[in-house]
């Protein structure tokens, strides 16, 4: 196995982007006939990298061989064209065509001349028959894409990647929709891609995906190269810090807990909330003046719990109390008249608007709450932010400027801010320190804290496992959609690791 | 396979129950010059609602169907007048009507403007030129002109057809082939599917677009020649309005609005439920013509509405 | 200058400017004002009067395309609420010799207004309940709509001949036209609506980022159904307006076109096609330039059709200037291939 030949070579490869290096000098080594998996957590520079071996970025510096032939793919066409073909974790089919059309979608078998010329229907639906026949996908060819379930939609998805000679399939997080059968059924194939010899790339978060199937794996930690392990080498454990890093991170001080006497009543309750292929169903308490950590690796259901708890996404079952009372929770308007409040992990797509300044984000959520008449007018809206500025630090050349200008950290402080000037009853945050540097992290911490200790339940999610592990009275642990445990807090983190990686 | 049909198959047996309904109800319908005429008088609404289904099935849309129609009558009418021949007419309003439609692309494509806006604009700009060419209603006496409106097909049972309307039917056939059996049109529907999906996977989305909206701008311009041959006439006022029945037709063709599902053939019969429409009205002689607009309007939210409960349905089960 | 060059209604006040400068340079009278018949008089004042209908239509268009709407229908509400107005005010010679209306004059209005926010509602529920797109949502309205108008008058003009009504469109006030009271009186209620209240911080939060409002607790649904309301009501409006002006109600050509103007107005004055930030000032402005506009023309000697063809280009050219892509390629920075991931 480390004897074959090497296929595609990418090496020092780095990207940046307006404010961010996404890629610092990379390195990735694919071998025919084997299945690698790229691995880290958000940020890590994955999709970047997946993206420029696919020709949708240009690397910034740094280079590729395939096959020892120095090349540069300039589009996904082109990357097709070189031997480099994709699956996304959507997979990227046209949802109103055929399977058959789909497979074979820019290289349409054409009918002579003499016959007319036109696209030849009936070969295409054969060509694609005896593909799938061969890969052993049972799939009708002549069903719509769209109307395939997920996982027969990532099968046909694969077989096209492959229909054209690929020697490089890059499959990106193929898994993150299947059930147990169906991820049996997508291995099936990838293992018999491998024993045709194609070099098949596997980017996952599943842990124990990565070590039934791979057979190396290469840890972006941050942009950069962490390093390229052989799983047989490689335990959980190991595989887990070289991804999330045990560096110190410099924070010094731990928060200060003050643990909730007493077992007061719980600020919010949920009994049995689930919602079909995004979370499994499962009991969360939050009570007042307690900070509720939440832990897992990306892709565990930390979002989707989060968003469940809000009211954002519909659940399919179970029910929701606020401060024992039975909650109709159905859009995040019901959410926030009860108090509740949701820092959200993607604060460009659902946290920020970008053009109004930042005075009027702050006092955005305090408005809705209090509704259409009753006005905070300008001058009341300019105190509530300076005073919020002023206290969580946030650096801008004023509450008028247009939020979109200010960078990433201060964008997300912004955000809580928000919330905070809500008093909220309970206050989600997804991922709110995410992007913001050290010393502020800590004021931000406190911040929470001091909250809390108002009276405030809090749930704070957070990739960052030391983190959790620092601020939180409890810590509920998410493995795969479900819930791997609840540890107390002061719990350390290898307690909450051993919970992630347990099988 | 069936399923994919079934917008097309509920259009189809609208129009046959709304045949079976003028047959029973009003003497002398069931005849085939009735039917017929259905394709004679709407010719050019056919031939633009052609291009304005492939159009609509890259996810776009054309406003400016109808000012283009009247800016070719105008510009025919004007050029025959001083004597150009009129194949040569022909060709130059054609060309003219594909440039017209590439430069429409081109800035949607290019700089990623909203099609709604660049062809309203576009609409304005074509009406505008034809007012600058005339004003008035001018006749066209070119012989050649005058041969092909007066020509009459027969086609048996004293029934015929006129040239306009078999260049819509011949329209129609060449639309057919091009969306069924050729790599633009397979990968206009790809376009309408999922845009983001046709280029991961290589498509050329760009050129698509572009070639879309100038595949739209010629089947005006050649709609205009047809709406030239009915009307003996360059009008700038000529299809007003024509865009939304084009719209209306495609629609109700069983085209989805969003793109990427739909068939031409779906459109001819929503261009025949149109003219059938204005023929149940005109025998009925009660109803007023403006009975057409509500009827159609009433159609149109019906077919919208079915289509989104069909997505909204195919969004659950995928 | 440069201070002032960037202030949102610059490039509109200007266009404004330089249009009247040209006219009154063509016809040296066309910026005097005289007083006759106990009102002002003059070129000016025929562009206030005549703007004042577009005017109010593009206000309420304005809010709709705030949200990232739009509103394709409103001409034919135009239609509808003229037709409506008209019919219940008619107009016959009583037994005192004088001219009465069919009903009371308020009814006649109120009807009219009703019915004509309805329209409105009956739009914003296609959007906001049956999810359809604004375009085509608001396409069957505009469709039927002229159909429903020249049903409601049998396709015949109807003519008003009660005097009161004629005010609306043609009376004065203080000197000034009614009709431009009326517009005013608009754009003061919204403005105050706007700023007294949270209204303009949820449609700017919904037009900016529609999932961040939602998130945030904005109830955009409720929200997004009165602005298309509002927006019904004020093609209501104009329809009582135009009608007035007129003495009667021309099912088939009152208000064509509108929607177009209508668009046009909001585009010129500032507001962005995508949503989010709007202005009704710039608004009014972009109204008056495309009324001017018109004047200019007319008084260049310049044949009207050229108006056309000059509306296109300046949407052509505000579409361009308010296009990212565009503007790049004046700026070192590449369009492609730009953004962080995610």
């Amino acid at each position: 196995m480390t004897d074959a030949a090497i296929v595609l070579r990418a090496r020092d490869i780095c990207r940046a982007f307006p404010g961010v290096q996404a890629l610092d000098g990379v390195q990735l080594t694919l071998r025919a006939g084997e299945v690698h998996a790229l691995m880290g957590q958000n940020g890590a520079g994955k999709s970047t990298l997946i993206r420029i071996l696919t020709g949708v970025y240009q690397p910034d510096a740094g280079n590729i061989e395939l096959l020892d032939r120095a090349v540069a793919p300039r589009s996904p066409l082109h990357a097709q064209q070189l031997g480099i073909s994709a699956v996304h974790q959507e997979s990227h089919l046209l949802p109103n065509l055929s399977v058959a059309e789909n497979i074979c979608a820019g290289r349409y078998p054409r009918k002579p001349w003499t016959r007319g010329g036109g696209i030849d229907w009936r070969e295409t639906r054969r060509r694609a028959h005896e593909l799938l026949a061969r890969l052993g996908i049972d799939i009708d060819v002549d069903q719509l894409a769209g109307g395939l379930p997920a996982a027969l939609q990532q099968l046909a998805a694969v077989a096209r990647a492959v229909a054209g000679d690929a020697r490089v399939l890059i499959l990106d997080e193929p898994t993150s929709s299947l059930d147990a059968d169906e991820v049996r059924a997508l291995f099936a194939l990838i293992r018999k891609l491998r024993d045709q010899g194609v070099a098949i790339l596997f980017v996952t978060h599943f842990l124990d995906q990565v070590y039934e199937i791979c057979d190396r794996i290469t840890v972006l930690r941050n942009g950069r190269f962490v390093g390229e392990y052989a799983c047989a080498k490689l335990d959980a454990p190991g595989l887990v810090a070289a991804m999330v890093g045990r560096e110190l991170a410099g924070t010094s001080g731990a928060v200060t807990h003050a643990r909730p006497e007493g077992a007061a009543s719980p600020a919010l309750s949920a009994r049995n909330i689930a919602r079909r292929g995004q979370l499994r169903a499962m009991d969360v308490e939050i009570r007042p003046g307690e900070i509720l950590g939440v832990a897992g690796l990306l892709g565990s259901g930390r979002t989707e719990l989060a968003r469940l708890l809000f009211g954002l996404d519909p659940r399919d079952s179970g029910d929701i109390e606020i401060d024992g009372k039975t909650a109709r929770l159905e859009q995040p308007a019901d959410a926030v008249l009860l108090g509740l409040g949701f820092c959200p992990e993607d604060r460009k797509h659902s946290g920020i608007v970008a053009e109004l300044s930042v005075r009027e984000n702050i006092a955005l959520a305090l408005q809705a709450r209090m509704g259409l008449r009753k006005f905070l007018d300008p001058a009341a809206q300019r105190a509530l932010a300076e005073k919020l500025v002023a206290a969580l630090g946030i650096r801008t050349p004023g509450i008028e400027a247009p939020i979109g200008q200010l960078s990433g950290g201060n964008q997300q402080k912004a955000i809580i801010a928000r919330w905070l000037a809500t008093h909220p009853r309970v206050l989600i945050l997804d991922e709110p320190t995410r992007g913001i540097d050290v010393a502020a992290k800590q004021e931000l911490m406190n911040e929470i804290r001091a909250l809390a200790n108002g009276g405030t339940a809090v749930l704070f999610i957070s990739a960052e496992i030391d983190e959790v592990v620092r601020v939180s009275d409890r810590i509920l642990v998410l493995r795969d959609r479900a819930k791997a445990g609840e540890l107390p807090g002061g719990a350390g983190e290898d307690a909450v690791y051993s919970l992630i990686v347990a099988s | 396979m069936s399923r994919r049909l079934l917008p097309l198959a509920v259009t189809i047996l609208l129009f046959i129950g709304m045949a079976a309904f003028g047959a029973l109800r009003y003497d002398g319908f069931l005849s085939l010059q009735v039917f017929l005429n259905l394709l004679i008088d709407n010719a050019f609404l056919c031939v633009a609602a052609v291009g304005m289904t492939f159009v609509i099935l890259s996810g776009g849309i054309d406003l400016s169907v109808g000012a283009v129609m009247a800016f070719t009558t105008t510009l025919s009418a004007a050029l025959l007048g001083i004597g150009w021949n009129p194949y040569a007419t022909m060709a130059v309003v054609l060309a003219l009507g594909a440039a017209f439609g590439a430069a429409q692309g081109f800035l949607i494509q290019r700089f990623r403007l909203a099609p709604f806006i660049v062809t309203l604009a576009g609409m304005f700009m074509a009406r505008g030129c034809s007012y600058l060419i005339s004003t008035e209603s001018v006749p066209i006496s070119d012989p050649t002109y005058v041969a092909i409106a007066q020509a009459r097909i027969p086609v048996g049972f004293d029934a015929s057809l006129t040239l306009g309307a078999l260049v819509a039917i011949a329209t129609v056939l060449a639309a057919m082939r091009l969306a069924h059996a050729t790599a633009f049109g397979r990968a206009v529907y790809a376009l309408g599917g999922d845009e983001n999906s046709a280029r991961l996977m290589g498509l050329a989305v760009g050129r698509t677009r572009i070639a879309v909206y100038l595949l739209s701008g010629f089947t005006a311009a050649l709609a205009g020649i047809v709406m030239t041959f009915y009307m003996l006439s360059g009008y700038s006022l000529h299809a007003v309005g024509l865009e939304l029945d084009a719209i209306a037709a495609v629609v109700i063709g069983g085209t989805l609005l969003a793109g990427g599902v739909g068939y031409v053939a779906g459109t001819l019969f929503g261009v025949l439920i149109l003219g059938i429409i204005q023929t149940l009205i005109a025998f009925d002689g009660t109803l007023s013509s403006w009975w057409t607009k509500i009827v159609v309007g009433v159609l149109l939210l019906l077919f919208c509405l079915l289509q989104r409960l069909f997505e909204s349905r195919s969004r659950r089960t995928a | 200058m440069r201070r002032l060059s960037r202030h949102a209604l610059f490039w509109p006040l200007a266009t404004l400017a330089l249009l009247l400068l040209l006219n009154s340079c063509f016809n040296p009278a066309f910026l005097a004002l005289s007083w006759r018949d106990g009102h002002l008089y003059g070129h000016l004042i025929d562009i206030l009067k005549n703007a004042a209908p577009l005017m109010v239509v593009a206000l309420g268009m304005t809010l709709v395309i705030a949200v990232r709407g739009l509103d394709i229908s409103v001409g034919a509400v135009v239609a509808i609420a003229a037709a409506v107005a008209t019919l219940l005010t008619g107009g016959s010679f009583n037994a005192g010799g004088e001219v009465a209306s069919e009903h009371p004059l308020w009814l006649a209005l109120g009807a009219a207004l009703l019915v004509a926010a309805a329209c409105g509602l009956w739009n914003g529920v296609l959007v906001v309940k049956a999810g359809m797109q604004p375009i085509v949502a608001t396409l069957i309205l505009m469709v039927a709509g002229r159909g429903i108008a020249q049903l409601l008058t049998g396709g015949q003009i109807i003519t008003v001949y009660y005097p009161p009504f004629f005010a609306i469109g043609s009376g004065f006030l203080a000197g000034l036209p009614i009709a431009l009271w009326i517009a005013a009186g608009l754009w003061g209620v919204l403005h105050l609506a706007l700023s007294r209240s949270a209204l303009g911080l949820f449609i700017r939060a919904i037009g900016g980022n529609p999932e961040a409002a939602r998130v945030a607790g904005v109830r955009s649904a409720a929200i997004t159904l009165c602005v298309y309301t509002f927006c019904g009501l004020a093609a209501g409006v104009a329809g009582l307006i135009v009608s007035s002006n007129v003495k009667s109600a021309d099912a088939n050509n009152a208000g064509q076109l509108f929607e177009l103007d209508a668009i046009l107005a909001v585009t010129l004055g500032g507001t962005a096609l995508t949503g989010g930030r709007f202005t009704l000032a710039g608004t009014v402005v972009g109204a008056l330039i495309i009324q001017t506009l018109t004047s200019t023309i007319y008084s260049l000697g310049v044949p009207p059709e050229v108006n056309l063809v000059v509306k296109a280009a300046l949407v052509f050219a505000v579409m361009l200037l308010q296009s990212a892509e565009f503007r790049s390629l004046f700026t070192r920075r590449a369009a492609a291939d730009s953004g962080a991931p995610r």
